[in-house]
């Protein structure tokens, strides 16, 4: 079986910044990541970002990521497997992975598990034909291989990625006449909101898709109006042509595998859904096992970035490494990290967190 | 409503306007309404015009008397959140961020849009600004008139013929 002495699951913003004081300390590092490309979610962001500076806001996702990759490909003690996903772990520290059908065993001695998240889905009559997508897959087609995924879409889901991948459709040519949200107010900044709402998007609160019409593929959308339980009111459908609905109505964090491993996991809703139970230096309730970014709670690239760094410092510092300076570094690092949670934005997470037992 | 639509009111617009005598000199405009973490307006600013807190949460806070009218935090900001006006002679020069291409060239006459998305008056592209360091956000500068000071946003332009 292969050796390792840190394995990172996923080279996320999170990843990656763990990723980093680990080398700088001369641990052995191996970052796996199933896709081809490192930089997780960052590969399809080109908007800017927003978020400190000291997190690089203002520069676009895709550079972010350029960055941090820089920052750590040259270092000899770093083995990247990309296009490699993880299929197993256990609570030895045994991580099963699979390349090109191939199928292998590392032994590790500390796991960092930054996964990330997966999309959510919603529940409508004809979900299930092409056309309807979720905002994530729309993205990788536009951003990362240049495909439109048509010409006329319609958004649900008024988060910032609903907002953002709105404006970014638009960018790439494609009207993007509507954008609807169950809720009664928008639930992504404002800014995003306004910056699509005058290039014309209409954006409807209370309102959900009650079907996709179209034999083959969407040829458009029935929509209704909400109550304020989020139930449909019979006699508010109208039809709205499209080619594509484009679902953004959550992310739920990639938690199976530490499942699988026995982790401590609790629902909290705020957080995403299940998530691991970590302690204040990330480590879960198995030992050397760690995880952090949207895994353990959907936020931010931002936050993510800090996580990672922290998560990345802890481990070093539990193999026995000094970590220069880790004194001074550690408590700005959580500084930065509750700055961030402030704020009526930061309110789902702090909550979260509480629940969690972590703030 | 702000929160349900995305569409500022007026007077939420006007507050975030100085005085008319003021934009004898070009002005940032910030239309930032509601506290998030994000802090590059503040950071980029060369003159130190515009303030957020330790507490990035924190809305900034624009000093006029600062503000050159550079444009600089326009094309730094992520929410496309400022603008840059100023008054002359009964019209306005506004500069806008703008990010889709093709850009619109100088001379050329676009559509003025409000915050609803709907066209509400035409201009005149005066200048166009892009850069390397503006990271793909151009900055546009039309001129039309100043009835439309608290109306106008953005521009569309024309396509085909
Ligand atoms: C449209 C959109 C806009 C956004 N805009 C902003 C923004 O402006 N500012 C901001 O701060 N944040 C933004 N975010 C959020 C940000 O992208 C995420 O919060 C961040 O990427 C989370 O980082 P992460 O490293 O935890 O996970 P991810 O970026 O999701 O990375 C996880 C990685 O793990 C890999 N992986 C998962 N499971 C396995 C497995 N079993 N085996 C191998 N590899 C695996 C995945 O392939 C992926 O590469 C945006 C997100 C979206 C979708
Ligand atoms: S326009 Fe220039 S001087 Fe004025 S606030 Fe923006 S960056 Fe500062
Ligand atoms: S950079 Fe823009 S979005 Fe961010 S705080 Fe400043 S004005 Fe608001």
């Amino acid at each position: 079986m292969r050796q390792a002495e840190v394995v990172i699951i996923g080279a996320g913003p999170a990843g990656l910044a763990a990723a980093k004081p680990l080398l700088d300390v001369g641990a052995e590092v191996t970052l796996i990541d199933r896709s081809a490309m490192l930089g997780g979610q960052l590969t399809k962001q080109t908007h800017m970002f927003f978020g400190s500076e000291k997190q690089h806001a203002s520069k676009r996702g895709i550079d972010i990521l350029k960055l941090m990759v820089e920052a750590i490909e040259t270092y000899p003690n770093l083995t990247v497997l990309t296009e490699t996903t993880v299929v197993g772990l256990y609570a030895d520290k045994v991580v099963s992975c699979v390349k090109d059908d191939h199928y292998f065993k590392i032994q590790a001695q500390y796991i960092l598990i930054a996964a990330g998240a997966s999309e959510k889905s919603l529940p409508f009559e004809n979900n299930d034909i092409p056309g309807v997508y979720a905002a994530g897959a729309v993205q990788t087609l536009m951003n990362v291989y240049g495909v439109k995924p048509g010409d006329r879409v319609i958004m649900v889901g008024s988060g910032n990625i609903g907002l953002i991948v709105s404006y970014q459709l638009m960018q790439a040519g494609v009207q993007v006449p509507l954008l609807l949200e169950a809720a009664d107010t928008i639930s992504g900044y404002l800014v995003h909101a306004s910056k699509i709402r005058r290039l014309g998007v209409d954006i409807r609160m209370n309102t959900s898709i009650k079907r996709a019409l179209g034999e083959t593929s969407v040829e458009a959308a029935e929509i209704w109006q909400l109550d304020e339980n989020w139930q449909g009111i019979e006699g508010t459908e109208t039809i709205i042509p499209c080619d594509t609905i484009c679902l953004s109505v959550g992310l739920a964090p990639l938690t199976e595998l530490l499942q699988q491993a026995g982790a401590e996991v609790k629902y909290v809703r705020e957080l995403g859904g299940h998530v691991p139970k970590i302690n204040q230096h990330y480590e879960t309730s198995l030992d050397a096992v760690y995880a952090c970014g949207d895994v353990a709670g959907i936020e931010e690239a931002s936050s993510a970035m800090i996580s990672g760094h922290i998560a990345g410092i802890e481990i070093a510092l539990k193999a026995g490494y000094t970590v220069a300076n880790a004194n001074d570094i550690l408590p700005r690092l959580r500084h930065d990290l509750r700055n961030l949670r402030e704020g009526p934005h930061g309110e789902k997470i702090r909550i979260g967190l509480k629940k969690l037992g972590v703030a | 409503m702000i929160e349900k639509t995305g569409i500022a009111s007026l007077e939420q617009v006007k507050q975030e306007f100085p005085d008319k005598v003021v934009l004898k000199k070009p002005k940032a405009i910030i239309e930032c309404y509601k506290e998030i973490p994000c802090n590059p307006c503040h950071t980029s600013c060369p003159f130190e015009a515009i303030y957020i807190p330790e507490d990035i949460n924190v809305r900034p806070k624009i000093d006029f008397d600062k503000c050159t009218g550079c444009g600089i935090c326009v094309y730094n900001c992520p929410g496309l959140a400022i603008m840059v006006t100023q008054i002359k002679d009964g019209k306005i020069a506004m500069r806008i961020p703008y990010e889709f291409t093709p850009l619109p060239e100088v001379n050329q006459t676009v559509y003025v849009v409000n915050r609803a998305g709907e066209r509400i008056s035409e201009a005149k592209v005066t200048r166009v600004q892009i850069s390397e360091k503006q990271n793909k956000t151009a900055l546009i500068a039309i001129e039309l008139d100043e009835q439309y000071l608290y109306e106008a946003i953005t521009i569309e332009v024309h396509h085909g013929s």
